[in-house]
């Protein structure tokens, strides 16, 4: 029998919130079957990816710190999805981030003003977003897409983050390596329990989930980008601006996006070099779908994609498991969501003509 | 052969990546199909690619698996965005991801390898021209196949009766399915057709253009592709114009580092992607001749329902 | 199964569901061959639901279709037109960026010289004039409409469906239309007339089915029944009557004042505003006319405040004698402005947000903020008060707006922008798509607004209604605005020679 979707006339809350755990059962299955053929353990590979992450303490803060950045990028992304401004380059607006924020104790290598840090906030902050401004004048003036805007910004700043860290922002004592000398302490985010790597940065992706939750569950000016998304007519026709919403969605992200990559930079890292990233730009587009574009169950998406990056880590040692595998597995995350995610505003009916078929048969 | 005739060999060479990626895309998006996946299309094919012909030393075989799998990666694409009704937009990065990670994968135990490329075609009295013949009649016989390509595609978009149905289901597809005409078939067919494209632009790219293997290797040149199409304003002939452009661009850092030249390599390995933004803005800053070009129903899905 | 010979088309027990709604229930309707049958029934009967099950467009969930006694499985669109089907849809099934040959040749088999030869012909055989190398986009309502008709005419055509064909033409072209379908007739052909205008429907056919709520109520000879007893079949009751009375209180200067207005369309196919000059006084209705696609969306737009022209001259739009031409939607609506448009979903109304997201939507500044956080309380009282008082059926405030129907919906925004207490209302299409009751219930709250000295401004495209309430029309053709007519003075043809511009000077009655 053959079955055609039909638009359900309110979208389905119980399917809602099944969807991201049908995802996850479905990609687990399909990534079990592709490391079938691949020969691998499928048991001992899940077994790295979801249970060794919480066998220590120290992976656990591990999760964390993984769980920060993509916290704060898909929280921030998710305010622009809504709007239907599509920034795919939090990636180029993270490294730019970490530039502005790394100029600080690359020019101040042996200061230790209080201030240090702080500055290194602000200057992360206004380096994500100048970066994501270039996509939103270009936007706004140009009707330039935004889509292939951010991208290409993301291919430059790459660029010029390999132009400082092969030139003048190079490290003299590094034997040459691309990457800037390390960071002094007053430069570094101190770390929450001594000895592990997660440090008060996580104060930050806390604290702007709190603001997006507010944001977009109780003022108008998130009320106004979700019109905005659903209906730009009537975002129009209310009079909203649709060049407000562009300039809003793109600002927050490119904020969120360079704090990220300062906290990288003034934490785990504690320098510049050329993977600053991690690709947490990325996965927080994924992060993002996978918690509904909602606040909260952006939280859980974000816990979840965090532990299998560490998963990943662990699988790339104890089960040979090569590390494009997560790639794989969030790209499958992200198909199988939006497949399942049909479900909430369409139903499957039997098609008819085919049905009869069957009955006369 | 004189740096210049290098150089703008090397042009048509660089170019037929983005031409092959880009009429395929074009052919998507007329019937109204945007598939931002080229990236991960062209990634996997080109791992692929790469595999077979290293391992069976056949670039005709490796061309043809390279296709199939980028018809295979679409037609996740396709399954998503036209069977499940996703989002256009969200299902093309999502395919984009999973092709990035797929082709590292594939080409895992052949990082850093590289092969002979094929010989070139060199046409008979045409190559023996001073200048003209090695620019032009010196080049890989995919080379000229592409060029053909792009005549053969804008013909039957144009002058066809599918040509029309594509365009039809990318224009109004409720009026098409009206019509009789099965707009999800012809989409999937489209999209597959813009899948094969990608294949061979990947095979091209890692066997022939640059005949080695190495994770990432695409480098945003699905981007571009996709780019084009914009900046062709979905004519074919323009389309042809603006990759040879960026070959030619692509090629920037060859140039100015066998001129001498004292620019840094990073602006220039930066300079498709910064023309690519400031063409991108020329060209839409007309918004009226860019919606007057766009097929209607672009990127938008089509789930057959009446309105109630 | 051999059935009745007489029967061209007949679709037994035909029912269709759309979610909740049961748009066909078990709707029977017998064609005979060379017959005009008329499908009659007021909006959301049904009607356009039975064409698209009658032509295979969509399936339906029960019921048999049978074509000369024979019954059809799996029916669709192109079984229907194999066997000889046409249709002509409401919204047409045309391609703007093709052209008129492109067009049939997408369903017409032949190369493009025989094709050309063909439309030349039968358009000279029905007077229905076309350019077979223009392009769609450039062709009016009236034109697009003959094109669906020579595509149906070039196919070897038994039974040829229209879904309310005359709603886009003007009183003159009406009887042009009609002439052709009678010659059609003559030729053999059945002829199967969706609408909802009784007159037209007297007029023109032979049997009439009757539809409401999605059943049929009657199958009638329309010329032996009076139009009371039409009415009733088709809504149940009788049509109500507005009585027509005169604005009282017009004031003193123009709430609305439009000065030499020209605005150029970004879009090359669309029309261009020309030299509107246009006014509108408190305690009046006013009321635009013409056939959609002339200008009305353009000049929708601009005096909403959604297509904001800078370079306008500073004096081309003023409300309440203060110039508005380059403020936005928002300061026009503080200064009493309200604005009702013609698409309801996706413009008046988020289709998947509540009724109460919907009246925050625009009725945001009336206490439902506090320092830029949303008042729920204050929202939900606002639109509790405006579903009690505009009698909008719904399941509640969270009901969204995609479950009204189109009735109900149109009550919601109505209520919405008159809960704002405007001093000047504008409203496109108010009753498209609207039952018989909401939009008489709409029309009745448009008089009582004038009564209090509200300015009002209507574009709709039928002219009974501006006959009903307006007390002076302007008729908009291609973007170019009539003078002022004062209704009482002009009569449906005059307004619809000004529709197809063969106006003589000397008989306007410009006021």
């Amino acid at each position: 029998m053959q079955f055609e979707f039909e638009r359900r006339i309110t979208p389905s809350r119980r399917v809602m919130l099944a969807v991201p755990f049908i995802t996850i059962a479905i990609t687990v299955v399909l990534s079990g079957i592709m490391l079938l053929i691949q020969g691998k353990s499928v048991g001992l590979t899940f077994y790295a990816f979801f249970i060794e992450p919480f066998e220590s303490a120290y992976s656990i803060s591990e999760i964390f710190l993984k769980f920060g950045p993509l916290l704060l990028i898909a929280q921030a992304l998710a305010i622009g999805f809504r709007a239907k401004i599509w920034n795919i380059g939090a990636e180029g607006q993270m490294i730019m981030g970490a530039i502005l924020a790394g100029s600080v104790p690359v020019y101040f290598t042996d200061s230790s003003s209080i201030f240090m840090l702080p500055a290194m906030i602000v200057l992360g902050a206004l380096g994500g977003m100048a970066w994501a401004a270039i996509a939103a004048f270009l936007k706004t003036q140009y009707n330039a897409n935004e889509i292939l805007v951010t991208l290409m910004l993301t291919s430059i700043a790459l660029q010029i983050l390999y132009y400082l860290l092969l030139g003048p922002w190079k490290d003299p004592m590094g034997f040459n390596f691309p990457q800037t000398v390390m960071f002094q302490d007053a430069a570094l985010f101190p770390p929450i329990i001594f000895g592990f790597r997660l440090n008060y940065s996580l104060v930050i992706p806390i604290l702007f989930t709190i603001f997006a939750w507010i944001y977009m569950e109780k003022r108008f000016g998130g009320f106004q980008l979700v019109v905005g998304g659903l209906a730009p007519q009537a975002a129009t026709y209310a009079g909203f601006s649709s060049k407000g919403a562009v300039w809003k969605s793109l600002l927050i992200a490119g904020m969120a996006a360079g704090l990220a990559g300062m906290s990288e930079v003034a934490g785990p890292i504690g320098q510049l070099q050329r993977s600053v990233t991690s690709g947490y730009g990325y996965s927080a587009i994924i992060v993002a779908y996978l918690g509904a574009l909602h606040p909260i169950g952006i939280i859980f998406a974000a816990f979840f994609l965090a532990v299998i990056h560490i998963g990943g880590d662990i699988a790339l040692v104890s089960a040979d498991l090569p590390i494009s595998s997560v790639h794989i597995f969030q790209g499958l995350l992200l198909v199988t969501y939006l497949a399942s995610y049909t479900f909430v505003n369409y139903r499957l009916k039997p098609n008819r003509a085919n049905q009869e078929q069957m009955e006369g048969a | 052969m004189t740096p210049i005739e290098f150089f703008l060999a090397g042009t048509m060479s660089a170019a037929t990546v983005f031409l092959l990626a880009a009429l395929g895309e074009l052919v998507a998006e007329k019937s109204g199909m945007l598939n931002l996946g080229v990236e991960g299309m062209m990634a996997v094919s080109a791992a692929v690619g790469f595999v077979v012909t290293y391992q069976t030393g056949n670039h005709f075989l490796g061309f043809a698996i390279a296709g199939i799998a980028g018809i295979l990666v679409s037609l996740v694409f396709a399954v998503v965005s036209i069977t499940f009704l996703a989002n256009q937009v969200a299902t093309g990065l999502a395919v984009g991801i999973l092709g990035l990670g797929l082709s590292a994968l594939i080409g895992k135990q052949h990082e850093s390898l590289t092969i002979t490329p094929p010989g070139t075609l060199n046409i008979p009295i045409l190559s023996d021209i001073p200048f003209i013949g090695p620019v032009f009649f010196q080049q890989n016989i995919v080379v000229y196949l592409t060029i053909l390509l792009a005549i053969a595609i804008s013909f039957c978009l144009n002058k066809t009766r599918l040509g029309l149905a594509i365009r039809a289901a990318g224009e109004n597809p409720k009026a098409a399915e009206a019509l009789s005409y099965r707009v999800k078939m012809i989409r999937y067919g489209s999209v597959a057709f813009g899948g094969l494209l990608a294949g061979f632009a990947g095979a091209y790219a890692s066997t022939i253009y640059t005949p080695l293997w190495a994770d990432g290797m695409i480098a945003g040149r699905g981007w571009i592709a996709v780019a084009l199409v914009v900046f062709g304003t979905w004519k074919t002939g323009r389309i042809f114009l603006g990759a040879y452009l960026f070959g030619m661009v692509s090629l920037g850092e060859l140039v100015a580092q066998s001129l001498g030249i004292g620019i840094p390599s990073q602006l220039l390995s930066a300079m498709p992607f910064i023309v690519t933004i400031i063409v991108l803005a020329v060209i839409s800053s007309n918004g009226a001749r860019l919606k007057l070009h766009a097929p209607y129903a672009l990127g938008e899905t089509y789930d057959g329902s009446e309105p109630r | 199964m051999h059935e009745d010979q007489s029967s061209l088309l007949s679709l037994r027990g035909l029912t269709k569901i759309y979610g909740s709604l049961i748009a066909n229930d078990a709707v029977d309707l017998n064609v005979t061959p060379g017959s005009i049958h008329a499908v009659l029934g007021e909006n959301g009967a049904g009607k356009s639901t039975l064409m698209k099950l009658a032509y295979g467009v969509v399936p339906p969930d029960a019921g048999e279709i049978y074509w000369e006694g024979e019954k059809v499985d799996h029916w669709n669109t192109s079984i229907a037109r194999e066997l000889g089907i046409g249709m002509v849809f409401q919204h047409f099934s045309l391609f703007e960026t093709l052209s008129v040959v492109e067009n049939i040749a997408l369903t017409i088999k032949g190369t493009r010289k025989e094709l050309i030869d063909r439309i030349n012909d039968v358009s000279a055989e029905y007077q229905l004039e076309i350019e077979p190398d223009a392009m769609v986009s450039s062709l009016s309502v009236g034109q697009r409409q003959r094109v669906e008709i020579i595509r149906c005419l070039l196919q070897d055509l038994k039974l040829l469906i229209l879904d309310e064909p005359t709603s886009v033409l003007p009183p003159q072209h009406v009887r042009a239309l009609f002439d052709a379908l009678r010659k059609l007739q003559d030729n053999g052909v059945a002829i199967l007339y969706i609408s909802h205008k009784l007159e037209e429907i007297r007029e023109l056919c032979d049997t009439a089915t009757i539809l409401r709520n999605g059943k049929v109520t009657g199958i009638i000879d329309p010329n032996k029944k009076t139009a009371h007893e039409l009415a009733t079949l088709m809504i149940g009751r009788d049509i109500p009557k507005i009585e027509q009375r005169q604005s009282a209180n017009k004031s003193e200067a123009a709430v609305l004042k439009i000065s030499n207005l020209s605005v150029t369309n970004p879009d090359p196919f669309g029309p261009e505003l020309k030299d509107i000059n246009l006014s509108v006084f408190g305690g009046e209705i006013v009321g635009i006319a013409g056939v959609s696609g002339n200008g009305q969306q353009e000049l929708g737009r601009i005096i909403s405040g959604e297509d904001l022209r800078k370079d306008l001259p500073k004096s081309a739009i003023e409300i309440l004698g203060q110039s508005v031409t380059d403020k936005d939607v928002t300061s026009r609506r503080d200064l009493g402005f309200s604005f009702v448009p013609e698409e309801r979903l996706g413009r008046g109304a988020v289709p998947p947000m509540s009724l109460n997201q919907n009246a925050l939507l625009t009725a945001f500044k009336d206490g439902m903020l506090k320092n830029g956080f949303i008042q729920n309380n204050a929202v939900s009282q606002f639109t509790k008060k405006c579903i009690d008082d505009f009698k909008v059926k719904c399941s509640g405030t969270s009901a969204t707006a995609n479950s009204l129907s189109g009735g109900n919906l149109q009550k919601f925004l109505v209520g919405r922008e008159l809960m704002l207490a405007p001093k000047f209302l504008f409203m496109s299409q108010p009753t498209w798509g609207v039952d018989v009751g909401a939009a008489n219930e709409i029309r009745q709250k448009l008089i009582g607004l004038r009564e209090s000295g509200v300015a009002i401004l209507v574009i709709s495209e039928e002219l009974e209604e501006l006959f009903e309430i307006t007390d002076r029309i302007y008729v908009l053709r291609s973007g170019r605005l009539s003078p002022s007519l004062k209704t009482s003075d002009v009569t449906p043809d005059e307004i619809g020679e000004y529709m197809i511009g063969e106006t003589r000077e000397e008989t306007a009655h410009a006021v």
